[in-house]
């Protein structure tokens, strides 16, 4: 048994709990645990620019691998710089485990310097905290902390480390726990046989079935098993923001995106849909559009979640089973195999014209401009082109996260790498960093604003000092455009604080200025030639700054307070 | 409706805040809260008060499970429980009013703990209600000062909120 320091043992759980890469920035509190660091060779660490950085980094680690993303920051101001990030995971589920320093143990209290009541400030937006108080807990506290971030329902766990417990000095024998058992917390796994029974008999006698997955299939892993069903169902589906990807998009099931910005057909299919599968999925307010008392009104509703506070939160579920993705899948798909039940093939006929019918109205049809002008979704269209369809794509929050989600068509999970709960600006290009490193052959796309861009620009010296090839296409509409779109449609034009053309940076010149390569593209002619050359550049970061129309807004679009069938498809049409 | 909501807790430090944190988090109320160690050191029993429709009430115990340092929990208004609130009270008592006092004390079942020339401290134990009832019946005009622990309670029979 070794003799470890608590900062060596960290380090050591980390390597231990299988982590190989770590995003931190160091400050006092943690310094003993940055000397750890400095004297081993197994666990990576990747010095970011800022803290919300290293969150964002971890969380894109974390959505492209589905392994834990892992951060390390100092107390006060490093600590509560990572709170963002640390949001936006939660209200994504994503696994993720943040090490805080803390001021030394005896000091906690006295408003020392850099002090923050880490536990305190996160609470709201963990799944679970620790403050450690012996060196010889870490392991079990490194143990815990993995287990319950990864597990059930996912989440990021903070573990705050005051700074004697870290001291190299004190030693003891280090040990890494192989299982634990807590008696207070708990794992959904199997769904109720009777209620998947009670699903899969729903299922067999709808006449207008549609399915509803979320971001809970790709963090479960369950997108082969739904492929499985879906295919031998016969039903269309749609995915949420979150669940891009759990479905292929070219298939011709797949009705598209639903909600706010979701496709006509999509919407009105649930609308009018009679038994609504609905799985992994939390019936946000952005896809129910609010009122839910108008949501899908003719349908039961089969509701599969691992969290049981996730079911009947907001629309109440008629079938209710709580399980995991993959367990629940596995047994409707033998249920469905070995049961002589057939669907309703006629009803389901008609209800496919319907829904082809609703598909003509082509809701995400890209009018060019004549004058040359790029439009922001061809930017997508060309990029989906060029990659082949088979980047990784991390976007920001804003238009341009819509047009991405709308029109890149993602094939496969882990893919489309978003913040759609919190929708927090700045989080596509840390993310993509995550990604670029969890994947270093592939090809990490960062979709952004030239608003979101700006917050986690510092990232460019990240990029340079790790050599991270990632393609940041920066569709530059000279406006926070989202906000300006609402202040179109709500505020009889005013765009109160969201424009700012005069004051924008040459972005050419700042991906220069970093030893990058900028590119910048103004006329539709010159858009394939210029983001193929992009492209090209593979071991390069290459910051394409796309002029597009400043006058696109994103459709269709929900119309507020209305039920999901009643959207604004274009500037002069309504459902 | 009411509901009185108990659950076992590892007696770990921060346990209590997220609970409460909980609870002014999703906008849910707390009337009352009790705290305190059970027979097992490593566990603690809360109990607390809370309203709201069915809904609401369900979303309050799942998220109360959720919590990873809650070990379990019981909705005590769903079965036949018992319900007691202890209080202590400090009210006036001079001349013919320390009869009156005592006479309402002696009504209730409270017991006269502390007294000086003017003052009694009461205690009295029992259901919220009857707390109330007391108060009502001495009148807000004698009391001074009013310490209520809170309601704590336990199920009738053989149902116990135990590991
Ligand atoms: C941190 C943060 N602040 C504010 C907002 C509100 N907001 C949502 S979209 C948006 C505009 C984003 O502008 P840009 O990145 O240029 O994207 P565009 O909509 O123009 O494509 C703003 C300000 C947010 N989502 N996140
Ligand atoms: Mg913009």
């Amino acid at each position: 048994m070794d003799q470890l320091s608590g900062g060596e043992a960290l380090i050591r759980a980390l390597h231990d709990e299988g982590v190989d890469i770590i995003f931190g920035y160091p400050g006092g509190a943690v310094l003993h645990i940055y000397d750890a660091i400095f004297n081993q060779d197994k666990v990576e660490h990747i010095l970011v620019r800022h803290e919300q950085a290293a969150t964002h980094a971890a969380d894109g680690y974390a959505r492209g691998t589905g392994k834990p993303g892992v951060v390390l920051v100092t107390s006060g101001p490093g600590a509560t710089n990572a709170i963002t990030g640390i949001a936006t995971a939660y209200m994504d589920s994503i696994p993720m485990v943040v090490i805080s320093g803390q001021v030394e143990s005896r000091m906690i209290g006295s408003d020392g310097f850099q002090e923050t009541d880490m536990v305190g400030v996160s609470r709201p937006v963990v799944k679970h905290s620790f403050m450690v108080q012996n060196p010889a807990d870490i392991p079990m506290v490194v143990k815990k902390a993995f287990h319950i971030a990864t597990t059930g329902r996912p989440g990021p766990v903070v573990i705050d480390i005051p700074k004697d417990i870290t001291d190299p000095k004190i030693k003891f024998d280090y040990e890494y726990p192989r299982e634990i058992k807590m008696r207070s917390y708990a794992i959904p796994d199997k769904g109720h046989s009777g209620q998947i029974k009670k699903a899969v008999d729903a299922l067999m006698t709808a006449k207008r079935p549609m399915i509803y997955t979320g971001g809970g299939v790709i963090q479960g892993n369950g997108s082969e098993l739904l492929a499985k069903l879906v295919r031998k169902l016969g039903f269309p589906i749609t995915n949420t923001l979150m669940g891009l990807g759990a479905y292929p998009a070219s298939d011709q099931q797949f009705l598209g995106m639903l909600g706010m910005h979701g496709t006509y057909e999509a919407n009105m299919a649930m609308h009018y849909c009679d038994v609504l599968l609905a799985i992994g999925v939390r019936f946000d307010d952005r896809v129910t559009n609010s009122d839910v008392t108008k949501f899908c009104p003719d349908a039961t509703i089969l509701h599969v979640d691992i969290d049981p506070a996730s079911i009947s939160k907001t629309v109440a579920a008629d079938v209710p089973i709580v399980g995991s993705v993959t367990s629940v899948l596995k047994e409707a798909l033998a249920q469905i195999q070995s049961s002589n039940q057939k669907v309703d093939e006629n009803s389901l006929k008609v209800w496919w014209d319907q829904i082809n019918q609703w598909r003509e109205k082509d809701s995400l049809h890209v009018t060019h401009c004549e004058d040359g002008t790029i439009k922001p979704q061809q930017v997508i269209q060309t990029v989906h082109e060029i990659t082949k369809g088979d980047a990784f794509v991390s976007s920001d929050v804003g238009q341009h996260q819509m047009f991405a989600a709308q029109y890149y068509g993602f094939d496969k999970p882990r893919r489309w790498i978003n913040s759609g709960g919190l929708g927090t600006m700045g989080f596509g290009f840390p993310a993509a960093m995550g990604v670029q490193l969890a994947f270093p052959d592939a090809i990490s796309v960062c979709i952004t604003g030239e608003g979101s861009f700006q917050m986690n620009l510092q990232e460019l010296a990240t990029c340079m000092q790790y050599q991270l090839p990632i393609k940041i296409i920066c569709l530059n509409n000279q406006a926070l455009g989202m906000v300006k779109q609402w202040q179109d449609m709500q505020y009889g034009g005013r765009h109160s604080h969201s424009t700012y053309a005069e004051s924008l940076p040459d972005f050419k010149k700042l991906a220069e200025s970093y030893g990058h390569v900028g590119i910048k593209i103004g006329k539709v002619s010159e858009l394939h030639s210029k983001l193929t050359e992009a492209f090209a550049l593979k071991d390069k970061l290459v910051f394409v700054d796309v002029m597009v129309d400043p006058e696109e807004h994103v459709y269709p679009m929900a119309i507020k307070g209305g039920a999901m069938k009643d959207m604004i498809l274009s500037k002069s049409e309504r459902t | 409706m009411r509901h009185i909501i108990s659950v076992l807790m590892e007696n770990e430090p921060g346990a209590l805040s997220r609970v409460v944190g909980l609870f002014s988090q999703r906008n849910y109320n707390i009337d009352s809260l009790t705290v305190a160690p059970t027979e097992d050191q490593s566990l603690s029993r809360l109990t607390l008060t809370t309203s709201g429709d069915d809904r609401r009430i369900e979303q309050i115990t799942k998220h109360l499970n959720k919590l990873v340092d809650v070990v379990k929990l019981v909705d005590l208004t769903e079965g036949a429980h018992i319900e007691r609130e202890l209080m202590l009270i400090k009210v006036k008592a001079v001349g013919a009013q320390r009869t009156e006092v005592k006479r309402a004390t002696d009504i209730f079942r409270g017991q006269i703990v502390d007294l000086t020339n003017n003052v009694f401290s009461i205690q009295l134990t029992g259901t919220s209600d009857k707390l109330d009832a007391f108060i009502a019946a001495l009148g807000e005009s004698v009391v001074l000062e009013v310490a209520r622990t809170g309601v704590s309670g336990i199920s009738r029979g053989e149902k116990v909120l135990a590991l």
